[in-house]
Order: structure tokens, then sequence, then C-alpha cells
């Protein structure tokens, strides 16, 4: 049995565990606000916040309820649009933003807006327009064109503002979002006893074990439930996402390791991440978006084995191993991940293995990584790319370049790093290596491009490597 | 004045199709259908689907008590699949189930035998094999032959445009619930209501005074449930019918994507003549439209292209003639423009074409050409145009000649970056261009309290006809529009409904529900003269605009004393009220007339910003002056125009529909086919009215607004364009839209 915080109510159920919260909240609970664009997470119709215990504070994040298995909500608060409408019919200030605006017209998509916003204003972090469309930047409106939603958003935003920079509030000498959200009418007085409720809730159910016959390891669900719907629903399934020994950020002297449910999101928030990559924000914007990097994990990403993972081909060029572990004897061995590809979607793991850490070194001292798709951002790549190098006296003493989309796996360009390694740190040698690209990589003609067009953009991504790593400094 | 749905939006209680509460005994409905574009169908065996769990019953073409045709035009669709499958995604069988899963489930175990016949997908292929929907349709002004001998220059070639998925958030469905006395309520995500009537009448044989369709709203349509909602519908009736119990169908976005059909392809050819003053003398044009495998709403999106050949100009000799060729696609539909898009995008790059070849700016040519008031159309309309004012106030508004300056600037610095700009005139008529559907009805009645409740035929799927329509009869009462509920569309108060489509459903509807307003306001006047009210009558009628809606306090003196009054006196409070647009016609036996009510003009420029390095482009702005007449509704008006204007950068850039050479749809799913998102919008979007006081046929005198932005978004192609010119000025992009990302890059980088 799951038990989870639904909106103001705590509900228990024995539906399969790989059940989305899309059809329980719509089937199963009557909660038609929130509603089904495409059921693979591009559009964010089906929206909703997640509320989960860190550090003794309830953060949330929206995710969309299409790929999320009931298993992944168990502990938590699940918050869709009923959980929020004020009782006395009135509107929240993100709900006002948007009539006001008029960034609602068939109004389909408008909820999952709702949701997005009310996140946004839920969460800590700098406030700006930039980080205000961010929060949208995963909803997809086909009526208005945005401009209205976007005026909806910098009105939220500029609220939050305001609030920020206010003199000392009651709400701020508590010092919690939430409270700050219950003062503006953002959410229901109800959310400020969710923290208690939640950890009731843990200690209850902490005793329960959760039967691991017939399961299917699942983390995020994010690629998961796209390719395998069907049979995820059904499954028992069992959630790597939650267990709190797989989701860790360490730095060590030389290196950093990292826990293989670590979100995308998280490396974002990670003091760690944005000092060692200055561009992070603008690299990792090119990766889905904002509810899917707060659901896709790493270790997914990398076992899901797709030759065009965004993080994988990062996790490539930094020379990243993987910790492989065997659930049922305990074993333990470790390979680079670029050595986990043996073919299409074939992977030196067994079944009874999990990724159970990821670690790469800090050496590097440039790192570049560059992605185009049809549509810039919530896209999947044409080719991706990225580069690591560690550089000393003008002189590479170690280059390592991945490459996605032009292959059957993801590749390590193990030629071409070669070659760099050990050459001047120049535009010379950047002129040379592109020359050898072509001869590792065999893209093939699909959807996302002519073989044609991805031996163009490997060439051109790569230069845009050279363009990128020499302006850094 | 908001659009009136904005408060149920925001809070989620807005109802569609898949939220209406579901009824006992309610089966769910999936269909089993073709996974080869062309074939014969030997065999369809459905027994192991038939006792897969929770399955009641699988139906097949055999089964239907009607006729298996549900084409509206032509008689050349059936339901179902029989003797043939002529298209991918061809429904050859429906599963129906205690639940969605189990139905889905089943549908996968139905069994086709097909045999493989030969797949056409290329319209030009169809053409050269003789496969055409109908005869070609031509129009013709002037002497082309004679006008290209005196020409200074003539230029000819070819242009593509692609389809455009719908993408409409809610997916198409259906809800058909029994009645007793043997008819059907259908609750339908449709744009036509009465279509969806004639279908369902047509495959179940029940005559249509017994078949309630039902529309509360639509979460976006965008022309692609005005006919293609009929199947679903038609489906549902059928298994209703069947099994006497309730059956609904809800799409999931896969199933809608596979099996519904999109905006037409064009391939087209195109030769234009120009004198020595660059003044467009000739043109002559061919177009090839993709109809895929039936008629479907074919014909009239080709007459449409026809209609806007020439878009805003005026050129003197014109020939153009369009092929409807039959291929093994789902069949093509109405998408916003309705065949005027593609139309439109030949000239611009004929336009273009002329301008690289002579050393001009495209701009230049475009201006010299604008169409005047009492300029002769290719098909005899006199236009009354704006054109001139609108391009000349978007000209100076936002200085044209300073933003093509400051581009050439940019691209002078070297940076992989360069910058384009293009202005996009636009001309689009309306009406609907088959005459006897410029009509519509409004039912209107006035409560004992004051209250108003109007039925009209119109469907709001978020364009905001509702409020207009609202706003219409608070505005003739002179009454708060708290006091007005626009009803469900429902084909029992309102009989014979045109589709909302054609931007003309507020013109219509409005109207009707001004007349029957009008007339339950006379019948008031004269009791409020007989009672010697004074405050009566204290707001004008027909007034319109949002500004001027209501009386300040928000109600009207004496209303509900003069309503309760005049019920007393047994005076009539209901009227069912009838419009048909004056003076409209065309005669297709020598392709002339009058087809439109009015025109909208406008004119956009594009600035966009192509990373020559990657071959990403952005867009910088869109700076428009639209032809509003004299908008009613700003809000809603700026939010389609808004909307028009990133629908349309969508189907000239990122938006790809591709089928492979088998027939099958390869951007099948949200990952595979992009639509604009928050990023891939212009940075702005500045909109300027041109206030146009000449007296239309508008409601109250507000220009329709649905499908005239949508052909700024033209604008984009041209700025990608001059943006990779400016990159390499002997590079000269063929004209073969979208413009994706890859053929950016291929373009920048031919060597």
């Amino acid at each position: 049995m799951l038990r989870f915080i639904l909106n103001n109510q705590t509900v228990e159920t024995d539906l399969p565990s790989g059940m989305t919260v899309l059809d329980f909240v719509r089937y199963h609970k009557n909660l038609k606000g929130t509603k089904i664009g495409c059921r693979e997470g591009d559009c964010g119709a089906c929206t909703v916040l997640v509320g989960e215990l860190t550090d003794g504070e309830v953060g949330y994040r929206s995710m969309t309820s299409c790929l999320m298995p009931l298993a992944n909500a168990a502990g938590k608060h699940i918050v869709t649009i009923e959980g929020i409408n004020p009782a006395d019919g009135g509107l929240t200030p993100a709900q006002t933003a948007l009539v006001d605006e008029s960034g609602t017209q068939c109004g389909f998509c408008t909820v999952g807006f709702v949701m997005s916003l009310t996140g946004y204003s839920l969460s800590g972090g700098e406030r700006s327009g930039e980080t205000a469309l961010s929060a949208i930047d995963g909803n997809i409106c086909r009526c208005t064109g945005y401009k209205s939603i976007e005026r909806a958003a910098k009105r939220i935003c500029d609220l939050q503002f305001a609030i920020c920079n206010s003199t000392i509030s009651a709400a701020e000498v508590a010092g919690s979002q939430i409270d700050q959200a219950i003062s503006t009418g953002t959410v229901p007085n109800y959310f400020e006893s969710i923290g208690e409720r939640l950890r009731m809730l843990f200690t209850e159910d902490s005793n329960r074990k959760l039967k691991i016959e017939n399961r299917k390891w699942m983390a995020g669900g994010t690629d998961l439930y796209v390719q395998k719907h069907e049979e995820m629903v059904h499954a028992g399934a069992v959630s790597l996402f939650d267990d709190p020994s797989l989701r860790f950020i360490n730095e060590t002297a030389d290196s950093v390791e990292i826990g293989p449910s670590v979100v995308v999101t998280d490396l974002l928030e990670s003091e760690v991440f944005n000092r060692l990559f200055p561009d992070l924000y603008r690299h990792l914007k090119l990766v889905s978006s904002t509810p899917i990097r707060n659901m896709a994990t790493l270790a997914g990403n990398f076992v899901n084995a797709s030759p065009i993972g965004d993080m994988t081909a990062w996790f490539i060029a930094l020379g990243a191993r993987i910790e492989l572990r065997d659930q049922f004897s305990g074993d333990e061995r470790t390979i680079a991940l670029a050595d986990l590809y043996l073919g299409y979607k074939t992977l030196d793991r067994r079944d009874s293995e999990i990724i159970s850490k990821i670690t790469f070194g800090k050496d590097f001292t440039h790192f570049n990584f560059e992605k185009v798709s049809k549509r810039t951002y919530l896209d999947i790549a044409s080719v991706n790319t990225a580069i690591s190098l560690k550089v000393s006296d003008g002189m590479i003493e170690r280059a390592l370049v991945s490459m996605g989309g032009v292959a059957p796996t993801p590749l390590l360009l193990r030629k071409t790093s070669e070659f760099m390694t050990g050459r001047p740190f120049g535009h010379e040698t950047f002129a040379a290596a592109e020359l050898l690209i072509q001869d590792e990589i065999v893209p093939i003609s699909d959807v996302r491009g002519s073989a044609e067009y991805k031996r163009l953009l490997a060439r051109q991504l790569f230069r845009a490597h050279g363009l990128a790593v020499s302006s850094e400094q | 004045m908001k659009n009136l749905d904005s408060k149920s939006h925001v809070r989620g209680e807005s109802v569609y199709l898949d939220d209406i509460p579901v009824v006992e005994g309610t089966l769910y409905a999936c269909v089993f259908d073709s996974p080869v574009a062309h074939g014969k169908l030997r065999s369809v065996n459905t027994d192991e689907a038939a006792s897969a769990p929770g399955v009641v019953r699988v139906i097949t073409a055999n089964d239907l008590i009607g006729e298996n045709q549900i084409g509206g035009i032509l008689p050349d669709e059936p339901l179902l699949a029989n003797g043939e499958v002529h298209f991918c995604g061809m429904p050859i069988a429906v599963v129906l189930a205690e639940s969605d899963e189990q139905a889905r489930a089943a549908a996968s175990l139905v069994k086709a035998e097909i045999e493989p016949l030969e797949a056409i997908v290329d319209a030009r292929e169809a053409f050269a094999k003789g496969s055409l929907i109908a005869a070609p349709k031509r129009f013709k002004l002037g002497d082309t032959e004679k006008a290209f001998e005196s020409c200074a220059h003539v230029f000819e070639g070819k242009t593509r445009s692609g389809g455009q998925e719908h993408l409409y958030i809610e997916t198409q469905g259906a809800y058909t619930l029994p009645s007793e006395t043997g008819g059907l309520r259908v609750f339908s995500s449709t744009q036509g209501p009465t279509a969806v009537q004639k279908a369902v009448a047509s495959v179940t044989g029940i005559p249509m005074n017994l078949i309630e369709v039902d529309v509360t709203r639509l979460g976006g349509g965008f022309g692609g449930k005005e006919d293609q909602a009929n199947a679903w519908a038609a489906i549902c009736a059928v298994s209703t019918q069947l099994t006497k119990r309730p059956v609904k169908y809800s799409l999931h976005r896969m199933e809608d994507m596979r099996m519904t059909g999109k905006r037409h392809p064009y391939s087209s050819d195109y030769r234009i003549g120009l004198d020595a003053d660059l003044r467009i003398v000739a043109y002559d044009v061919v177009f090839y439209q993709n109809a895929g495998a039936s008629c479907d709403l074919s014909l009239p999106v080709l007459e449409r292209t026809l209609f806007h050949c020439t878009n805003s100009y005026f050129i003197p000799n014109v020939s153009a003639v369009a092929y409807s060729c039959k291929t093994n696609l789902p069949p093509n539909t109405a998408f916003r423009g309705f065949g005027g898009p593609q139309g439109m995008f030949v000239i611009e790059s004929a336009i273009a074409h002329a301008a690289d070849a002579l050393g001009v700016d495209r701009d230049e040519i475009q201006r010299r050409n604008l169409l005047s008031s009492g300029d002769e159309l290719p098909y005899g309309q006199i236009v009354e145009s704006e054109a001139r004012e609108a391009w000349s106030q978007a000209d100076s508004v936002y200085d044209f000649a300073t933003l093509k300056k400051e581009a050439d600037e940019f691209n002078k610095t070297g940076g992989h970056l360069k910058k384009g700009v293009a202005m996009m005139p636009i001309c689009f008529g309306i009406s609907f261009t088959k005459t006897p559907m410029n009509q519509a009805r409004s039912l209107v009645h006035v409560y004992t309290d004051g209250s108003v409740a109007v039925s009209t035929g119109a469907v709001e799927m978020g364009q905001g006809v509702n409020t207009k329509i609202a706003q219409v009869a608070a505005s003739v009462f002179g009454i708060s529009i708290e006091k007005v509920k626009v009803h469900t569309t429902n084909t029992l108060r309102i009989a014979n409904t045109s589709p909302t489509a054609a931007s003309a459903a507020a013109d219509l509807n409005g109207k009707a529900t001004q007349i029957a307003c009008e007339k339950i306001l006379e019948r008031l006047n004269e009791v409020a003269a007989e009672l010697e009210l004074e405050s009566w009558p204290p707001v004008g009628t027909g007034s319109g605009g949002d500004r001027q809606i209501g009386p300040p306090e928000g109600e009207t003196p004496n209303w509900v004393e003069l309503v309760n009054e005049a019920h007393l006196r047994r005076v009539n409070l209901s009227e069912h009220a009838h419009y048909a647009t004056p003076g409209v016609g065309f005669d297709w036996s020598v392709a002339k007339g009058h087809p439109f009510a009015y025109h909208v003009f406008g004119t956009a420029i594009v600035g966009a910003t192509v990373d020559c390095l990657r071959g990403t482009y952005e867009f910088d702005y869109v700076k428009c002056c639209h032809d509003f007449g004299q908008s009613m509704n700003s809000a809603v008006d700026r939010g389609q125009i808004e909307g028009g204007i990133v629908q349309g950068i969508g189907w000239m850039t990122i938006e790809e529909v591709v089928y492979d050479s088998e027939g099958r749809l390869r951007s099948n799913a949200l990952s595979t086919y992009k639509i604009p998102d928050v990023y891939s919008v212009p940075d702005e979007i500045a909109i300027e009215a041109l206030e146009t006081t000449r007296p239309n046929l508008a409601v109250f005198n507000s220009k329709a607004v649905g499908e005239p932005p949508l052909m700024y978004g033209i604008g984009a192609y041209f700025a990608i364009r001059e943006a990779v010119k400016a990159f390499d000025k002997e590079n000269l992009p063929a004209f073969d839209a979208p413009f994706t990302a890859e053929k950016v890059l291929m373009n920048l980088h031919r060597s």
C-alpha cells in the first residue's frame, strides 16, 4: 500500500505502484483540473507540484504527472489545481496574473501554467525574468503565442521580487517560502501543516518494506513511461528515485561523487557544479524542461542508453566512471561510463546491477556543451557534444570529446581526443582534429535530420567548442 | 473585457470532453487502424480481440446499419475501411470494452491481412499519375500570355510548403449516449456540430432530428476539428447504436497525430513578370495540393489558395491553376488560413526571387505593387483596400528603414550571428467562399429575473467568440455582461449551423444575436413607452466596442422591472433570429464574383537573428500594423494576433511534418514534432491598430481576426533567408518551407 498526501487529504492506495499520478488523480480521485495533453512529458498540461521533506523543510518542485508513477508519490505531498484554488472561489496571484494578462485562451494548457508559476513562487532562488520564464519552459500553449503568459510570469516575478525586497514582514521572520506563499494567497493555509503530516507519514511508513518480487526498477520514469507506458502502469514498480542513499553530491580533493538518483535540477542547484561549470545554467537549459529536470535522474539517462542522451554526452566528456552494484550479491565494480555502451541499447550491465555512484575528476580546465535540435529548447538533439580539456602551459594534457546522435551509442570520440592530447591548445589543433571526427561517427538519417546534416553539424559544433574554450579563461 | 471563461480556466473548472462525468455503463472505444498506407484489405480477424478481458464488441465496416460514409463534400470517405485501405491510420475496426485500457489492449490484438499496393505520398507524383480529387480549379484575370511578352523581367521557379499538425492540446474525442426514442445525444469536441450530426446520421441511418450534438468548448481547434471531429463521433454513435450503451472515445496523442489530417503541403510552380518600374505585370502559378486520401475540405482549401494567390498585390494579368492531388496520407484538412497561407507563400517567394535577381530590396517590389481600393482581384471582386495604409503606417511607426540599417550595420561586424529583416503584408478575405454557408442563427431568451441566455451556432475554442457574443447582447440591451450567459452549442437549439471557421463565427453569430436582441428590445421599448418610463432606454443599441458596454454602475435602471412588466403583458421575451451576409456570391462557372464581405489587411515587419555557426535562429521582433476595423474586444483580438503570428512562425520554421516513403508518419508525437515553446517566440510582438472607420459588414465594425495574423508568420521565412544571404550573398536558399535548422545550416555551408 502506498500513502501520500493529495492536496489536503492523506490517501492510501493499493493500485499498481506503476500507475501514473495523472490517471490516479483524474480517474480515481475525480480531480479533472489536471489535463492530459501528450502523456510523454512534452506539453506540461498535467503539471502538478510535488512537495518533499528535505532537511526538515518541505520543498516543492513541478513535475509532469503523466510520467510520474504512484511509487514516486509515496510519502510526498502531491498538489493539483484543486489543492490551491481558494475556497471562496477567488484566485491566487498566479491565476489573477493569467486572467489579467489574457494568458488563457482555450484553457486546456492553463492549469499547467498555473501550477508551474505556483511552483516558482514556492521555490527559493533568484528572481528574474529569466527564472520566471524558466519555470514555464515545460508548458506548451498552442493558442496564445506566449506573450500574454510571459507578461503574467513577469507579474509573478515582480510580486515575488517585491516580497523578497520588502522590509521585514511576519512571513520573513518565519523565514519559510511556504509561510510567505500562504501570506500572499499563493497557496491555502493547510500548506503550513504539510511538513508535520509528511514527517508522521514518513515515520509510519519507514517500517514497511515493499515486496521486491516481480519488481521493475525505475527512477524518475521520464523516458521509461514514454517508451514502455503500457508495461509500466501495471507493474509493481520499485523506485530508486527517493532512496536518500542514492542521492548525494560529494566533493573530494580531486573528484566529485554523485548519487545515481540525483536529478538535473540538483546539479543546477549545487554549489559544486556551479563552481566547476561557469556556464551551467546556459548549458542545462538546453536539456529538456524544468519539470523533467526535476524528475530525470543521471543514472536513468545513462542506462536508458539513448544515443542522444544529453547528460550521457556531458559525463562521458568528463571521463566519468560509474560504480555498478549487484542488488543480490552486493558485488561492486567500476567502469568508465563510455565503456558501458556495447551497442545500440546494449549495456555492459547485468539485470541485477544498478548504478550506485558516478565519479569524475575535477582537474579539467575547460568544458563546453553544445546541442542543436529542431527546437532549441525542450527537444531531443540532432547532435549533442561535450568537451573537457586539461590545459597546462599552453599544452593540452588531456582532451575528451563526446558526441551523441551520430552512432548507435553515445560516443567518446577516442581518436579525436587522443589526437588533441599532447598538442598545443590553439586553433590549429582544433582545425586538424575536426577532420578526424568524420571518421569516428556513423550518423543515420531520421526524423532528427539527415546523415549529411548530422555530419555537418558535428563539424560545426566542434568548431563551436573551439570558440567557446578559447574564449574561456 | 477579458475572455469570460478565463476564471474557470485558471481554476481548472472549465469542462472539456474528457471531463464530462461518465454515466454508468459507459463503454470505451479504441480504433484499430491501418498500418499500411495503401492496400487490399483481404481479411480482418477480430476473434482474439473480442475474447480479450473486458471487451464487449468489436465493430467492422460490415456492422454499420447506415452508410459507411462520412465525406462532407464528396462521398469518398468511408468511416471504416472496407475492401481497401487508403492511408496509414485509416480506421479498420473499433474495439469496445469496459475500460479505456482494456479497449486499447484489445485493439492491438486485431489482425488485418492487407496486400500492399503502391503508395503515393507526393502531390506531384499523384498529379503525374492522374490521381486527382476533382477537376482542377482556375482563376484568370487579363491575358498573361500577352503580358509576359511585354515584361522587362521574367522569373520562374518552384516552391514547397510543408504540412502542419494542429496540435490542439485537447485531442479529438466524442461521447455518445442513447436516448429513449432511438436517438442519440452526442458530446463532441468539434468546430462543426452540424457536420458531426450529418456524419452520425449517415452512418447510423438515424434522422438528424433525433441526434443532439452538444459542444461546451474545445481545447483548441485551429481547423483540425472542423471536419475531422466527425469520424470519432460517428464511431461512438455507431457503437452506441449497436450496443445500446454510452460510448466514449478520447484519443491518445499518438492516435490523434497518426489518424488525422493536417495542413495541406503544397508544391508550386510560378512565373512572374515585371516591368522596368518593378510593377508586377503578369503572374502565372500552378499549385499542387497534397490532399491526402479523400477530399475532406481539400477543395474549398484549394479554392482559398487561389483566392489569395496574389496576396496584397494588384496584378493585372493572372493565371492560376490548382490541382488537388490524391495521395495515401491521412486526408488533409482545414488549418487556420485554409489554403490562403500556402498561396501567399508562393507569390512572396516569386517576389523574393525577382528581388534577388534584380539586385533590389524585396520590400521595394512589395511596396510598389500593393492593392488600392478599386483594384480588381483575380476573382473579379473589386477590393476596398487598406493595404497601402497598413504598409505606410507600419513603415513609419516602426521606422523600417532604421530597422534595416541596424541589421546591415550588425551584419558588417563579422561575427557568426547575422540578422535579417522582412516585410510581410497580408490581405485576407472574410466569408465562407461557399456562399450558402454565410448564414447563422441565434436564440435569445430574456428571463423574468433579467438574466439573458444566448445560444448560437458558434463554438468556443479559446478565440473568445462567446465573449464577443455576450458583449453584443449586453451592449444591445444596455445591461451588465454578468447578466448574459452564452450557452453550449447545441443542434437542438440551433439547427443547420455552419462550422466555426473562416474567422467568421463572431460576425455571423454576433450579427444574428444582435438581430435577436434588437427585436426583443423593440418590444421592450414599446412596453417602456406605454409605461412612460423616464430612464428608458438608457443605452443606444448596437453601439459596440468593449469601452461602451453596459452602464457605468453595471445595472440598467428599470431593466428587471421592465422585463417583468413585459412578461405580465404577454410580450415575447425570446427571439430566434437569422442572419445571412448580404451581397456575397460567387459563380464558379466563370470563376468570378464577390465572395467576401470584406478583406482584412495588415503589414508586419519580422526581424530574425541566425547563428551561422550552428544554423539555429531566433526572432527579435514582429512589429505589425493590423486592420481591426474597430475592435470590440482589444484583449481578445490581441491574443488572436499574438497566437496567430507564433503559429505562422511555427509553420514556417520548426514545425516539420515528416512521412516516410511508405506513408508512415515519422513526426508522430510531441517528441518528434515541435511547436513553438516559450523560448521560440519573438522577443517582442508589437501591434499597432490600423483603425479604419469605413463601414464594413463585421459585427460592430470589429473585423474578423482569427486567421489573418497567421500569415504574418510567413515573414519569418524571409527574415531568416535575408540573414542567410547576409552570411554569403551568393547564397540564395530555395523556397522550401519550413526553414528548419537543418535547412539553414545546409544552406549556410553548402560545400
